[in-house]
């Protein structure tokens, strides 16, 4: 186990290191954020102290450098338009997008899983076959599209809900600024968690659904049944045990998967989060908080995916997490 | 002799189909003597399993039982309703599958999947069904059994985990138990452990048992009564002498001369030519005739099961000498 964790951690090094380097000579080559940064009027001199103020005067490989010696110290070096550490901005906007993806998943997890059991038990049934339906739905509405269309009925037309921003927040643990102790904090986060759950509520449905339908072929369930045990306990213990295997994966990886695609529900519903961060970033250029902020979700995924194994070898017994296991 | 166990009666059971209905069971007689091994014997395909399921209740649509009575002590268990069927499921009758590989749920311990049995029928305190998981542990010769209690399936051997299951069936101590190849899977040497266990287990106990099996050899050390099935029916039915020492249905003649043990040394096996037909939309007549080297025309009439001496009987227009 131990052996296996430490390996893991030397291979996500290698993923981080690479990435960055990836970023940098991407970013490098779409454009010049001087271009952008720098008032078209400024004269010569102006521009050149600016460049050389942003480190950007040096070749790209020693401006590497420089950024692989501060990182390895924590530096990611200071945001171009913000003047302040890339790491920081990013920190302070992670909450915000946690909670989010948190949200998110807590609906595709309380309304995909009971709905895919649903129609897994009853596959021929009327509401086994909407649900089926619903969940194609889910998966072939474009995300943004989706929230507009949230916006546009319960924001809009029934103004139920407000439809863009972040409600109050308090800090937990007097650090991290939540806002789901209010009521006002729930009336802002509703619609956007929906919008980013729907991909993963069709998800788990289908998953579920899929689960269900093979472990109820399977003959420890006819064995169940022979025992005389309730359906209760035999759905509740012997199918959901079996299944709640590959739910807890993806339920995992999909984790990772919220953070990074709340870009869109972010950007469409104007929630202060990272994703919003990003595209912000991406659109001035200011390549340290990009990097900063690509090399945070890989390490999230990264920590994800290793809790994700570690529980699957919680769940199922005949899992051995071994050295070999890449 | 006191009334039987079970007795079955007419008992039909039928796949709805899109292709068309498929009689798994078709006209299926047959009664188990209190504390007797009744052997059921067919190749595969002939509707043997279904046959047992039907007396657990755990046909599945498209299946359903279309007719006929099944009295467990005299009372109709396709009456039932669901719930007292539940009750009635491994308890009165417990059922031990093929596969032990696979009738075993991977994912929870040895412990929850025996204690779940006994609660399911009756109120125990929790350390009293720990015990009593045990006891029944031990009982199939499982060593350490506190200890393996908190195993989970994947730690135990086929033959191990059959054990289990045979632990499990008996839990309850029910009246009858339904063993539907419980050895076919199993390495030849654990197979014979298995059968002897069972043989002793169920002689201690009392219950009677219906072993399923496609392997003659194995009904004839354990079976009282015989009957063999094909095509969804029973063609030939008595005592084990009987069946096995003077089968008088060509199909059980068959199914005898196929058995290595029964041939001399040296001699080639027979087999029985073609294959089992497909209970689909089977045609009238009697589904052996193709296969049967004393067919004769009137084969194309429908047999029906006729005593022939005392305790045996035959579906056969041409029974053997
Ligand atoms: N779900 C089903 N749908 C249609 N036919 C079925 C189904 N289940 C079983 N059967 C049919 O029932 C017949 C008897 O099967 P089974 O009792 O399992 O045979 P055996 O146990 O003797 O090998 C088979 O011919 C099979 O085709
Ligand atoms: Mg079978």
């Amino acid at each position: 186990m131990l052996v296996y964790i430490i390996r893991r951690g030397l291979q996500s090094v290698v993923v981080l290191f690479l990435m960055s380097v990836l970023v940098f000579v991407g970013v490098y080559a779409i454009g010049n954020p001087i271009d952008i940064l720098i008032n078209p009027q400024a004269d010569q001199q102006d521009r050149e102290r600016a460049i050389a103020a942003l480190g950007l005067d040096k070749p790209l490989p020693e401006q590497y450098w420089t950024f692989f010696t501060g990182a390895l110290h924590g530096d990611f070096g200071k945001s171009f338009v913000h003047a302040t550490p890339a790491i920081s901005l990013i920190l302070e906007r992670m909450p915000a997008t946690l909670e989010l993806a948190f949200a998110a998943m807590l609906i595709a997890v309380v309304f995909g899983i009971p709905l895919g059991l649903w129609a897994g038990l009853r596959p021929n049934g009327i509401a086994g076959r909407t649900i089926m339906a619903g969940s194609i739905l889910g998966f072939s509405l474009p995300t943004f599209w989706v929230g507009l269309m949230l916006i546009m009925v319960f924001s809009v037309v029934l103004g139920w809900l407000p439809s863009n921003g972040r409600g109050p927040t308090v800090d937990l643990f007097g650090l991290i600024p939540v806002s789901f102790f209010s009521v006002d904090g729930w009336r802002h986060l509703m619609l956007p968690a929906t919008n980013l759950a729907l991909f993963n509520v069709a998800l788990l449905i289908r998953l579920t659904r899929a689960g269900a339908h093979e472990a109820l072929l399977q003959d420890y369930v006819k064995f169940a049944r022979a025992k005389g045990l309730t359906n209760r306990r035999i759905i509740g213990v012997h199918v959901l045990r079996n299944i709640l295997i590959p739910i807890v994966t993806v339920v995992g990886l999909q984790f990772g998967a919220l953070i990074a695609f709340a870009i869109v529900t972010e950007s469409v519903f104007a929630w202060p989060g990272m994703g919003k961060l990003l595209i912000d970033s991406i659109n001035v250029l200011d390549r340290p908080v990009i990097v900063a902020y690509l090399l945070i979700i890989v390490t999230m995924f990264i920590v994800i995916n290793l809790v994700v194994d570690v529980l699957y070898s919680a769940l199922d017994p005949r899992v051995r997490l071994t050295e070999s296991k890449g | 002799m006191s009334e039987p166990v079970l007795r079955v009666e007419e008992l039909r059971t039928h796949f709805f189909t899109k292709a068309g209905v498929v009689k798994a069971v078709d006209d299926v007689s047959f009664i188990v003597n209190r504390g007797e091994v009744m052997g059921l014997v067919g190749e595969s395909g002939s509707g043997k399993s279904m046959t047992g399921y039907s007396l657990m209740g755990l046909i599945d649509p498209p299946g359903r039982i279309v007719g006929g009575r099944i009295l467990l002590d005299g009372i109709d268990v396709i009456k039932l309703s669901g719930e007292e069927m539940r009750q009635m499921r491994g308890n009165r009758v417990a059922m031990i599958f093929q596969d032990p590989m696979m009738t075993l749920n991977p994912v929870l311990r040895i412990d929850t999947q025996m204690i779940e049995a006994i609660v399911a029928h009756r109120k125990v305190s929790a350390g009293d069904a720990h015990a009593m998981a045990a006891a029944a542990l031990s009982k199939v010769g499982i060593p350490s059994p506190e200890e393996r209690l908190s195993a989970y399936p994947h730690q135990f051997s086929g033959g191990m985990r059959q054990r289990v299951a045979i632990a499990i069936a008996l839990l309850n101590k029910p009246d009858l138990i339904i063993a539907d190849e419980p050895t076919t899977a199993l390495d030849v040497t654990i197979q014979g452990q298995i059968l002897y266990e069972m043989q002793k287990l169920t002689r201690e106990t009392g219950a009677a048992v219906i072993w399923i099996t496609h392997d003659l050899s194995v009904v004839a050390g354990l079976a009282d009564q015989v009957s063999v099935m094909y095509a969804g029916r029973i063609v030939e039915q008595g005592t084990a002498e009987q069946v096995l020492g003077r089968p008088r249905h060509p199909y059980t003649r068959g199914l005898l001369d196929s058995v290595p043990a029964n041939n001399a040394r040296g001699a080639r096996l027979k087999q029985i030519p073609g294959m089992t037909p497909s209970l689909l939309d089977l045609p009238p007549g009697c589904p052996f005739r193709e296969r049967c080297s004393y067919a004769q025309s009137d084969c194309a009439r429908t047999p029906l099961m006729r005593p022939l001496t005392a305790g045996q009987s035959v579906r056969c227009h041409h029974p053997l000498a």
